[in-house]
Parts: C-alpha cells; sequence; structure tokens
C-alpha cells in the first residue's frame, strides 16, 4: 500500500474516532436518557460478541450467560455490599471470566457449528441453575431493587448516570480495539482463516481461542454487570437463549468483523426494540426473525461491511489499482471473515 | 424404580425422534436445524387446530400433520435454505435461528403463551398393565411408536436404494455425484422429512405436554446437547444417545432431583472431555 493510502487510511480513523466520542457523548441529549444507556451497555456487548465471530470465526451461541451471570454477579455484590457500582461491576466482569473459563475449555474443544452449540448449551444450563437456585438468584422474581452507589452521590437520574457509566464502556471498547490490533488479534485472525496452518506455525490454537473466549466473556459481562446496575434489576431474560440470539444479530446487523458496525448494529437494534414496545407491538420475534433472514440471505456483510466495500471500490478506482475490495484489505477488518466454501 | 426408568425411555423417545431428525438432515445438507423446535412445536399446534377448528381426529393428525409439514421443510429448502448451501453451515444456522423467532411469535400472536389443552386419543386413555407395575397406555404408544420409527427409517437407510444414495451423499457428496448420482434432487425431500419427523413427535407431544408456543425451544436446546453427546455425524449415535439420555436423566431425578435439568448438560460436559467427537462420532478434519 502506498505512503498516501496509509495516511489516509489513519485520518479516516481519527475522523472516525472524533465522531464516535462526540456521539457517544451526545447521546443522551438525542434521545430518551435510560434508552442510550441500553445502546452502550448492548455495544460493547456486541463487541466483545464480535471478538469472537468477526475475528476468530466462533459463533458463541451462549454469551447470554456471561452477561446475565455478570448481571446477577454485580447485582448480588451491590445489594450485599453497599459498594461503589464500578466495583459492582468489575466483579460481575470478573465473574463471567471466571464462568467462561470450563465452559470455554470444553466448548473449544469443538469447532464451526458444534461450537455453536456447546455454549448453547452451557447457557442454557446456567440459566437453569440461576432458575432454580432462588434463594440467591430470587427465581422468576430476578433480583430487585439494585442501588447505584457512587460515594454517596445521586445517580437516580439516569441522564448524569449515564455518565457515569460511560468511561466504563469507553475502556471495554478500547480493551477489543487494543485486543483486534495487537499481535495477539493477528494470531486469532489467522486462526480463524486457517486454523490448520496456524497450528503447524506452532501457535497453540485452542489456548488461543480459550483466552480470546475468556476476554469476550469479560467484556460481555462487563456490559451486562452495568445493565443491570443501570436498570435497577437483573432477571432470567438476561440470561436466557434470546438475549444470546439478540445479540448476535446486532453483530450480523451492523457487519461481521467489524468493530464499529457492532456498535451501529447495537444502536439499531436497541432503538428498534424501544420503538416497537412503545408501539405496543409484542411479536418483536417477527420483526428480528425476519431481520436475521434477509441480512444472512442478501447482507452478509451487514452495514458496515457493505458501506466499508463501497467507499473502497469508489477510492480505489481513480487510482487505477484493483477494484476488489479484499486487494486494499487492512489488518484486522476483513470483507467478509465467515464467508467461505462450506465443505 | 423400574417405573421412572420407563418415563425415562418416553422423555428419550422424543429425544430420539427430534435427534433422528436434526441427524439426517444434517448428515445430507450439513446444515444444523436450529428451527427444529419450532417445528416440533407446529406439529403439537397443527393437531390442536385440526382438532379445534375441523374436528380432526390424532390418529388422521399423526398421518397429516408430519405430510403438511413435509412440504413446509420442502418449500422452506427450496426458497431459502439453499440459497446459503455453499457458504458456511453457520449462516443457514443463523437463518433457522430467524426462521424459529418467526414461527414462535406468528403462533403467539394468534394463541397467546398459555398451553392450549389436548385430550388423549379415544383408545389410549387408560393404562396397561406391564407385569411389576401399570402404566398409561399413551405413553407406551408413544415409546412404541418412536421406537418403530426409528427402526424403519434404519431399514431404509440400510436396505433401499434410497438409503443407499443418501448414506453415500452424506458421507462423500462429491465422490457420490462423480458416479452419476443427482444428489442435489435428494437434499429437499431428506429435510422435508426431518422436518416431518419433528412434526411428528410434536403430534405425540400434544396429549401429554404443554401445547405452547415455546415448548420447541427449550426442547431443542436440550436436544442439541445429547447429539453433541451422541455425535451428529451419527445417525445412530444420535438416537441411542436421545433413548439413554432420558433414561439417565429419569433415573439420576430420583436420587438427585436438584439436577433433573442439567443433568444432561453435565454429561456433555464429561463426553467433551472424554470423547470431544461424541460418544459415536468421528473426529472432524481440522480446519
Amino acid at each position: 500500500m502506498t505512503r498516501p493510502a496509509l495516511a489516509s487510511g489513519r485520518r479516516n480513523r481519527l475522523v472516525l474516532l472524533v465522531v464516535g466520542l462526540v456521539a457517544a457523548l451526545s447521546l443522551p441529549w438525542l434521545i430518551y436518557p435510560p434508552v442510550a444507556l441500553d445502546i452502550a451497555c448492548w455495544a460493547l456487548f456486541a463487541v466483545a460478541v464480535d471478538l469472537l465471530l468477526g475475528y476468530t470465526g466462533l459463533l458463541s451461541f451462549g454469551h447470554a450467560a456471561f452477561w446475565g451471570g455478570a448481571a446477577y454477579i454485580s447485582g448480588l455484590i451491590a445489594l450485599n455490599t453497599g459498594l461503589p457500582f464500578p466495583v459492582a461491576v468489575l466483579g460481575g466482569a470478573a465473574g463471567a471470566a471466571l464462568l467462561a473459563l470450563p465452559i470455554g475449555y470444553l466448548s473449544v474443544r469443538r469447532s464451526g457449528i458444534y461450537f455453536a452449540m456447546v455454549t448453547l448449551a452451557f447457557a442454557q444450563m446456567v440459566y437453569f441453575v440461576v432458575n432454580q437456585w432462588r434463594d440467591v438468584t430470587g427465581g422468576e422474581n430476578g433480583l430487585q431493587g439494585i442501588p447505584r452507589e457512587f460515594f454517596g452521590l445521586d445517580l437516580s437520574d439516569p441522564f448524569y448516570f449515564y455518565y457515569f457509566a460511560l468511561p466504563l464502556i469507553l475502556l471495554g471498547l478500547l480493551a477489543a480495539w487494543r485486543i483486534v490490533h495487537s499481535p495477539f488479534g493477528r494470531v486469532l485472525t489467522a486462526i480463524r482463516d486457517n486454523p490448520a496452518r496456524a497450528r503447524a506455525l506452532g501457535y497453540p490454537v485452542d489456548r488461543y481461542k480459550l483466552l480470546v473466549f475468556v476476554l469476550s466473556a469479560a467484556l460481555s459481562g462487563l456490559a451486562g454487570g452495568l445493565f443491570a446496575i443501570s436498570h435497577g434489576f437483573s432477571s432470567l431474560q438476561e440470561v436466557n437463549w434470546t438475549t444470546s440470539g439478540n445479540v448476535i444479530m446486532m453483530v450480523v446487523l451492523g457487519g461481521i468483523g467489524t468493530l464499529w458496525g457492532s456498535v451501529i448494529g447495537a444502536a439499531l437494534v436497541v432503538e428498534l426494540n424501544d420503538y416497537l414496545a412503545t408501539a405496543g407491538f409484542e411479536e418483536i420475534g417477527l420483526v428480528t426473525g425476519a431481520i436475521f433472514v434477509v441480512m444472512v440471505l442478501l447482507f452478509r456483510k451487514g452495514i458496515w461491511g457493505t458501506a466499508r466495500d463501497a467507499l473502497r471500490r469508489r477510492e480505489a478506482r481513480p487510482s487505477g489499482e484493483d477494484p476488489e475490495p479484499d486487494a486494499s484489505a487492512e489488518a484486522g477488518t476483513p470483507a467478509a471473515p465467515v464467508e467461505r466454501a462450506g465443505r | 424404580m423400574l417405573q421412572q426408568a420407563f418415563n425415562g425411555l418416553v422423555g428419550g423417545a422424543f429425544y430420539a425422534l427430534l435427534a433422528l431428525g436434526l441427524a439426517v438432515i444434517f448428515g445430507m445438507l450439513r446444515v444444523v436445524n436450529f428451527a427444529h423446535g419450532a417445528f416440533y412445536m407446529l406439529g403439537a399446534f397443527g393437531a390442536y387446530i385440526m382438532l379445534s377448528e375441523w374436528g380432526v381426529s390424532f390418529w388422521l393428525a399423526l398421518v397429516l400433520v408430519p405430510a403438511v409439514l413435509a412440504v413446509l421443510g420442502i418449500v422452506l429448502e427450496r426458497l431459502l435454505i439453499r440459497r446459503l448451501a455453499d457458504l458456511d453451515p453457520l449462516y443457514n444456522f443463523l437463518l433457522t435461528f430467524g426462521l424459529t423467532l418467526i414461527l414462535q411469535d406468528l403462533v403467539r400472536s394468534r394463541y397467546g403463551v398459555q398451553s392450549q389443552p389436548y385430550p388423549q386419543p379415544a383408545g389410549l386413555t387408560g393404562t396397561i398393565d406391564l407385569g411389576p407395575f401399570t402404566y398409561p397406555a399413551y405413553q407406551v404408544f408413544v415409546l412404541a411408536v418412536s421406537v418403530a420409527v426409528c427402526v424403519a427409517v434404519w431399514a431404509v437407510l440400510a436396505r433401499t436404494r434410497v438409503g443407499v444414495i443418501v448414506r453415500a451423499a452424506t458421507e462423500r457428496p462429491e465422490l457420490t455425484r462423480s458416479l452419476g448420482i443427482d444428489v442435489g434432487r435428494w437434499v429437499a425431500p431428506v429435510f422435508g422429512f426431518g422436518v416431518a419427523l419433528a412434526g411428528l413427535a410434536g403430534v405425540l407431544a400434544a396429549p401429554m405436554r404443554a401445547v405452547n408456543p415455546l415448548m420447541g425451544a427449550d426442547l431443542i436446546i436440550t436436544v442439541f446437547a445429547v447429539v453433541v453427546i451422541g455425535g451428529l455425524g451419527s445417525i445412530f449415535g444420535s438416537v441411542a444417545a436421545g433413548f439413554a439420555i432420558g433414561l439417565i436423566a429419569a433415573i439420576g431425578n430420583l436420587y438427585v432431583p436438584a439436577l433433573s435439568q442439567t443433568l444432561v448438560f453435565i454429561l456433555m460436559a464429561v463426553v467433551l472431555l472424554w470423547r470431544p467427537a461424541g460418544l459415536f462420532g468421528r473426529e472432524e478434519a481440522l480446519s
């Protein structure tokens, strides 16, 4: 790649970063603050899932276990200790990571479609445990009245709480970005594209997969814990399989293997759900299911992937380069990661 | 104890029928059909709707509902699933997940989340004396049908020309094609057949289980664990695991009731540690 192109790529990324930060800071002015909080939490959750799906080629259908598990753990810490809410949230994230250790260890023994089934099954096990362990989790009532403690400050207004929660979310997003753009992240994409070669080169593939699984679970837990604190309750919905499906839809909608796409997918889905719920439309599955079907059939690159490829093609043409998007694909952001021959 | 074991086998009968359909579809299409649970639910609702709207008896529904669902399956395969056949199987998993959400909420929008009543069919309402204990006749019937269907499918696969083609296409699709057999022609019928099996299980479930839109989703996740244990590539393994898990879960329930819902997942964890490819599965190639 030529030098000016590199510089323009860096400038583009800087512009994107500034636009993203401004959007994040102004969000509660633009929309209903509780919805802005939901968007922030789900965006981090979607980015965490995309670390696995987009950058390692692993479809986890069980991340509700980590999001929901952390929601309960954070809720319990906040309810029982009265510690400041960031401590409770980080405790939830640590709990999710601990939970991911055995689940990940067992799940990475299978790959592809089996990995999806195994993670889904383990998450269902977590669901049953949470449901049955009534003394601790409250069973079907869930945890109620989770406080938002922060050195005695009054954070009951979601508008102000948003700005206290945002640093944790940005920290999580930064961590995801660092993982993707590190040597470790390059190994992950190598494993995604050709696991046999990665192993032949001497990389312990399963250990890499386990590590990114745990990291992804920790970030999901950060998001889930914050979600529980911001809502003041944690319910069985958080550990249900539909939550795992929901976050995957955000990733697919935004574009698999694009961190920005996951953020946008999360924002769109949360807004849509909020709109449908306010309109009194109860059969949300009809809409989300249809989005799934249409995206998978027609727009597998998602919103971000499609837009980026279109932009690249336009940029490539005047300079006489090959208009193939893959030829100019930059580090860690491939065009269509999971798109390869099936058998 | 014996009676509990029998309960387990009846529960296992449903696992086995669903796992059989999943395994047949997976063998031919390399697709893990998430919507399998939704088709099971549609089977139960099909029987309920036929009885309440048109007075169609259980016995007729037992044939009609799977036939209708087979047609639905063939249409879905032709219209949607086929388009993703050459891509990573994960895309079809996501597609069928989307279909699950649509089917589930279509039914819910019409019938709500309450369970619908379905009477036990005439002639199977009493109990049967099985020697050491008496047992509800309907449950014995379910077990018999399930075993019969599993044996029949095995016979078809092992003994008929269709079976040979399906098995060959499962093992070596390219080679089978190069021998002049039109593999593509069999894909839609096999998918339809798998869906019909789920529908049959649904009809059988209607008189003894709660008929509601969510009945399939919870069951299918457990069945996923069952086929991971059995080895999805092996049709025999999937069916055997279905019955075995039903039996073990029921007996486990007798000793450790707290584990009743989680035991199957614990078994899955043990199998993943011990034989990651499943009890009857083969190690998949890396890549």
